[in-house]
């Protein structure tokens, strides 16, 4: 239970530093505008923000009430309002209509805008149109990471998914590179540099412009992390595609894990109240279980539970002054610890009851065939029963979205007519960011490109970039697959207690495209004898090694490799590297855009009213 | 723990994990209802000295006072209340009554995550974190905030000019003036990969040029035609952004985009008019019939629930009596409506808008989906007649058969799930094709008779034996077991 890790493996940096430097910046921001003020936060910020710093803080800068940003009337009657919020259109206008409606009254207060990580220029644009460009003053709180454990730093932008990898908007690339700015900055730069994806390449692009531009700041430096791998989330559709089966994902698929913590209804608690509950290293409990495959749960949960029940047996018979030492010493320690197996053993309840409700054992089974490339015709069936059967909407458009990417094919069934026909327009959504691929097998393709060759004129230059883009987002999952070996031959059954692979993420039926390719080039230190692999991953041009030659990287420094995701990451990815680490010796730290799963992705490609 | 050493010993040592598998239900559940049971047994010993102690806290709470989530809650709560209430809201968020407030019952906060160099109420000031994090030499930024500082010189390059724009200085993009001077810097801002200074730029532009040459450009310049689409997506701007599709030729993007609008019309009328606009515009072949279908049920749905909503509140319609409405039909998915008709207006003939068979003609709605859906309605009514008709055709001589383009294993879920009693299930149970699967249904479902008379037919002595532990003692279906494993008349193939 729990693997150790290897003695030799080094340590992890001090990421608690962000907090404090997070909080200083925004204390600074807050003193900016001195007096008394109302805050007034976005819902999306509060639980990072929560995590940094807590009310006696903003009280003691002055911070008088606070509230939600919401479509709603303000009811402060501060004469200085301050706004905590994500840089977006419909908070410059909710700002607006607050200091517009103040100007009508005839009254003055002063205003300020704080934009956090930055701000944009379509919203400083929207502050002028609305005539208060000028009325409220603007700031950023470059708070773009926050470490929601010690190996994983977020930065808390789910919207980074939608907007790039649908949308095409490259707004949040220039945040990234000023992250990856500060981690270099105050952990010394990095020699080995790796990357996959046209987004990373950008971003990397981006981020060695900032470095030229602030030459000097990292010269010198001894590098702590060896390795940085960027990674973009489309590379690797499939496998944030897939139910995850290890104890920490599927918290997350089963409770939405939001900010680094849970929030635990009564049928966990077994009392009448929700917990709001704190997942990370610092849960003895939970630590030894988050990366299990969710089988061994159970025998590690009732192996503790019996080792409990001894040491609390251990009181009986004791005289006094044991008692005394039993009661100063030991009682905290087994009191938290019972605490954390009460709570774990009423989450795994829970999920074993919806996951039996549900038929979870079928659908996981449907998954490894689509993985595998078998029973293909049972599959699409199966999903087809799975619609009509209005299971869920997100469930099924998920599983729609697995066939279509390993099957290279359009896998479009009659969803409209079960979900309400704006699906519509998810569809259009889904095939444009490449997670629905369109039917072109072989001979279609060809067909498909000499037409569109006779088409070649001037202008129709910009119609054939996007037919040949939309060509392009074929995915060529089997063949990959085939070529990273990603389903294990196994003799018998795959021993979940004892993983050998990465495979034990996915009950070893299915090693994480994403993490075999992290694998594979960090093995090799480069992408060398990858070509075929890059080429049919559609990456030929997105696929970089950068070493500098750098003789204070220490051994222990080259062992460890920060991995950022572009676009998200799941835990069961995190758990999978995490193995890794502990097999090689290495340690990982992951930064993503934020930890997402299959229900956030597919939610990202509905389409609300605006 | 009243269980002997041996007993639990046994218990614990018995692993039962072999392969894992999610249906185990029993097996699992009960070894974790076991650790459960262990680990609550010791919550009175653990529970009876009190949580206010400065024992260390575990690190989750319900809601912790002082988070600041929980703040705003309370802001939310009491705004709107009298004065007094709001009186008594502002000592209640000033800083000096925070310490008076009850304690929660355990806290996670800022502080735990320092803990040691905070205790509560006297928190590190700026400058002692300044100092205290100096031994690494950095602070990027902090000190002199962006945004603030202009610059109105003129000479910038293109490439400067981006440059400074992606640092957030304000910069003045005037001079640039000539179409080749914009599209340079729009390169440039294109070249440097930051999607805020595209746009940035792209607003000038936008501002400066005529649509149809700024349209011309941006045709061959992919990247940031897509950041000006996302734009205008984002700020609403309807009408450039079909403009633009339009002069693209996308007129699926167009149609999709003008489509979606809808989403964003409350009034069914007025919605149901503008979906009628919709129904000409140049979708895919297969978008088109939806669209359409979209009208249509639209349509049905408006005359359906002015219909129902007045039967309802007459209150004479029985029906409605016994089992209100829950929310309206306007705007529900197809297959909702279709429940709803099976649920309201099952006996509707043919000809009215409301009745399922109408439905199921108007939209062609599957077989096998109607078939589902009207099991789930008529079940959930507890109608078994009608679920029995559901199933039953009649063959050309006039005999009777049950026939489920579903499948009976699926029927019989379905009716479990609406707790249907075991006479009506063991009908369906023995309908099942498959001997393994009706076994196994009439096994999870306990209908006793259906797997006695199985074991039977399959001679399956052994089986039946070990079922006979599972029925009550003394019940018929024992004396029923008892009866057959006595006797002479069976040939046993065990």
């Amino acid at each position: 239970m729990a693997f150790p890790h290897r003695p030799d493996a080094p340590e992890l940096p001090d990421f608690s530093m962000l907090k404090r430097l997070a909080r200083d910046q925004l204390i600074y921001l807050l003193e900016q505008l001195p007096g008394k003020k109302d805050l007034f936060i976005e819902a999306d910020l509060m639980s990072p923000l929560d995590r940094i710093a807590n009310v006696s803080i903003l009280k003691q800068h002055e911070v008088d009430k606070l509230y939600k940003v919401e479509n709603k009337p303000a009811l402060s009657s501060s004469e200085q309002l301050c706004f905590l919020v994500r840089p977006r259109i419909k908070n410059m206008r909710y700002i607006a209509s607050l200091v517009n409606a103040d100007k009508l009254a005839g009254r003055t207060r002063k205003y300020k805008v704080i934009f956090s990580p930055q701000k944009f220029y379509a919203c400083e644009m929207v502050l002028e149109e609305e005539g208060i460009y000028g009325d409220v003053s603007c700031d950023e709180w470059a708070f773009s990471l926050l470490p929601l454990d010690v190996d994983l730093l977020s930065m808390e932008l789910p919207e980074f998914f939608r907007d790039y990898f649908l949308e095409g908007d490259q707004r949040w690339i220039n945040t990234v590179a000023q992250a990856l700015h500060l981690l270099s900055t105050l952990y010394g730069p990095f020699p080995n540099c790796y990357g996959i994806g046209r987004c990373a390449k950008m971003a990397y692009e981006l981020w060695r412009n900032l470095e030229e531009e602030e030459d000097g700041e990292t010269k010198g430096r001894r590098p702590e992390i060896g390795h940085i791998f960027l990674l973009d989330r489309d590379v690797d559709f499939v496998t944030a595609l897939c139910s995850q089966v290890v104890y920490e994902g599927l918290v997350d698929d089963t409770f939405r894990i939001k900010c680094g913590s849970v929030d635990f209804g009564p049928e966990v608690t077994s009392s009448d109240k929700s917990l709001k509950v704190l997942l990370n290293a610092e849960d003895k409990v939970f630590n030894e279980i988050r990366n299990e495959h969710f089988s061994n749960v159970f025998g590690f949960l009732s192996q503790k539970a019996r080792n409990l029940q001894a040491q609390y047996d251990r009181r009986r018979g004791m005289d006094i002054k044991q008692m005394k030492n039993f009661v100063s010493q030991e009682l905290k320690g087994l009191k938290q610890e019972h605490r954390l197996l009460s709570l774990h053993i009423g989450a795994c309840e829970s999920i074993m009851k919806k996951k039996t409700k549900q038929d979870f054992q079928e659908l996981i089974k449907t998954e490894h065939a689509l993985l595998e490339g078998f029973n293909i015709r049972e599959s699409t069936s199966y999903i087809e029963e799975h619609i009509d059967q209005q299971v869920s909407p997100i469930e099924s458009l998920r599983l729609m979205c697995l066939l279509s990417i390993t099957e290279n094919g359009d896998a479009r069934c009659s969803l409209d007519t079960h979900y309400g026909p704006e699906h519509l327009l998810t569809f259009s959504n889904l095939r444009r960011a490449g997670l629905l691929t369109e039917q072109a097998p072989g001979d279609t393709l060809t067909a498909v490109e000499s037409k569109v060759s006779k088409l070649v004129t001037d202008k129709a230059a910009g119609k054939i970039t996007d037919a040949f883009s939309s060509l392009a987002k074929r995915s060529n999952f089997r063949a990959i697959s085939k070529k990273l070996n990603l389903i294990p031959r196994v003799d018998g059954e795959y021993d979940l207690k004892v993983p050998r692979d990465m495979a034990y993420v996915f009950s070893g039926a299915y090693v994480p495209l994403s993490c075999r390719i992290i694998e594979q080039v960090l093995e090799r230190r480069s992408w060398q004898g990858l070509d075929e692999v890059v080429r049919l991953l559609n990456c030929s041009d997105f696929a970089f090694t950068d070493m500098t030659k750098e003789d204070k990287a220490s051994s222990e420094s080259l062992r460890l490799i920060l991995v950022v995701f572009l676009g998200g990451c799941t835990f069961s990815e995190i758990s999978a590297l995490r193995f890794l680490g502990r097999e090689k010796g290495y340690r990982f730290i992951f930064l993503t855009t934020a930890v997402t799963n299959s229900a956030r992705l597919m939610e990202a490609m509905s389409e609300v009213k605006a | 723990m009243n269980r002997t050493k041996g007993d639990e010993e046994e218990y614990w040592n018995s692993s039962k994990f072999k392969a894992f598998t999610f249906d185990d239900e029993d097996d699992e559940l009960s070894q974790l209802k076991e650790s459960k049971r262990a680990v609550n047994s010791l919550r009175d010993f653990v529970d009876d000295d009190d949580d206010d102690d400065d024992l260390e806290r575990v690190s989750w709470s319900g809601e912790p006072v002082g988070s600041i989530s929980w703040s705003i809650k309370e802001t939310a709560g009491n705004s709107g209340s009298s004065h007094e209430g709001r009186e008594q809201l502002k000592s209640r968020n000033s800083f000096s009554s925070y310490a008076q407030l009850p304690k929660p019952t355990s806290t996670y906060s800022l502080s735990s995550f320092f803990r040691g160099r905070t205790r509560p109420g006297s928190f590190q000031s700026l400058s002692d974190a300044l100092s205290d994090t100096s031994a690494k030499s950095y602070a990027p930024e902090l000190g002199r905030p962006k945004g603030e500082y202009r610059d109105y010189s003129n000479d910038w390059s293109p490439s400067d000019t981006v440059r400074r724009l992606r640092k957030g200085k304000v910069c003045s993009l005037e001079r640039f003036r000539s179409l080749q001077d914009k599209l340079q810097l729009l390169e440039e801002a294109v070249s440097m990969h930051d999607g805020n200074v595209i746009t940035a730029v792209l607003i000038f532009l936008k501002r400066t040029l005529s649509k149809e040459i700024l349209f011309r450009e941006l045709e061959v310049r992919q990247v940031a035609l897509r950041h000006l689409i996302h734009f205008l997506k984002e700020i609403g701007d309807q009408k450039l952004l079909l403009d633009l599709f339009r002069f693209l030729d996308r007129t699926e993007e167009l149609a999709l985009s003008h489509y979606r609008e809808h989403l964003n019309i409350r009034d069914p009328d007025k919605r149901k008019e503008f979906l009628k606009t919709c129904i000409g515009l140049p979708f895919s072949a297969e978008d088109s019939a939806h669209i359409q279908d979209h009208y249509t049920l639209l349509e049905r749905q408006i005359i359906i629930e002015a219909n129902d909503r007045h039967l309802e509140s007459a209150g004479q319609t029985e029906i409605f009596r016994k089992h209100p409405r829950k929310a309206s039909i306007l705007n529900m998915p197809l297959v909702t409506t279709l429940f709803y008709s099976c649920f309201y207006h099952y006996t509707e003939a043919e000809g009215t808008f409301s009745s399922p068979i109408n439905l199921k003609k108007t939209f062609k709605i599957p077989d096998k989906q109607y078939v589902l859906t009207a099991l789930a309605a008529r079940a959930k009514l507890r109608a078994w007649n009608d679920v029995d008709a559901l199933f039953t055709t009649k063959n050309w001589l006039g005999y009777t058969k049950k026939r489920a383009p579903i499948g009976f294993h699926r029927v019989v879920e379905i009716l479990h799930k609406n707790n249907a009693p075991v006479q009506i299930l063991q009908e369906y149970v023995n309908l099942v094709e498959d001997v393994d699967t009706k076994l196994n249904l009439a096994t999870k479902f306990k209908c006793h008779d259906v797997v006695i008379d199985t074991c039977r037919d399959l001679k399956d002595r052994q089986q039946l034996l070990a079922y006979r532990s599972k029925v009550d003692k003394g019940s018929a279906e024992e004396e029923k077991i008892d009866a057959l494993l006595s006797s002479s008349q069976i040939r046993w193939k065990n």
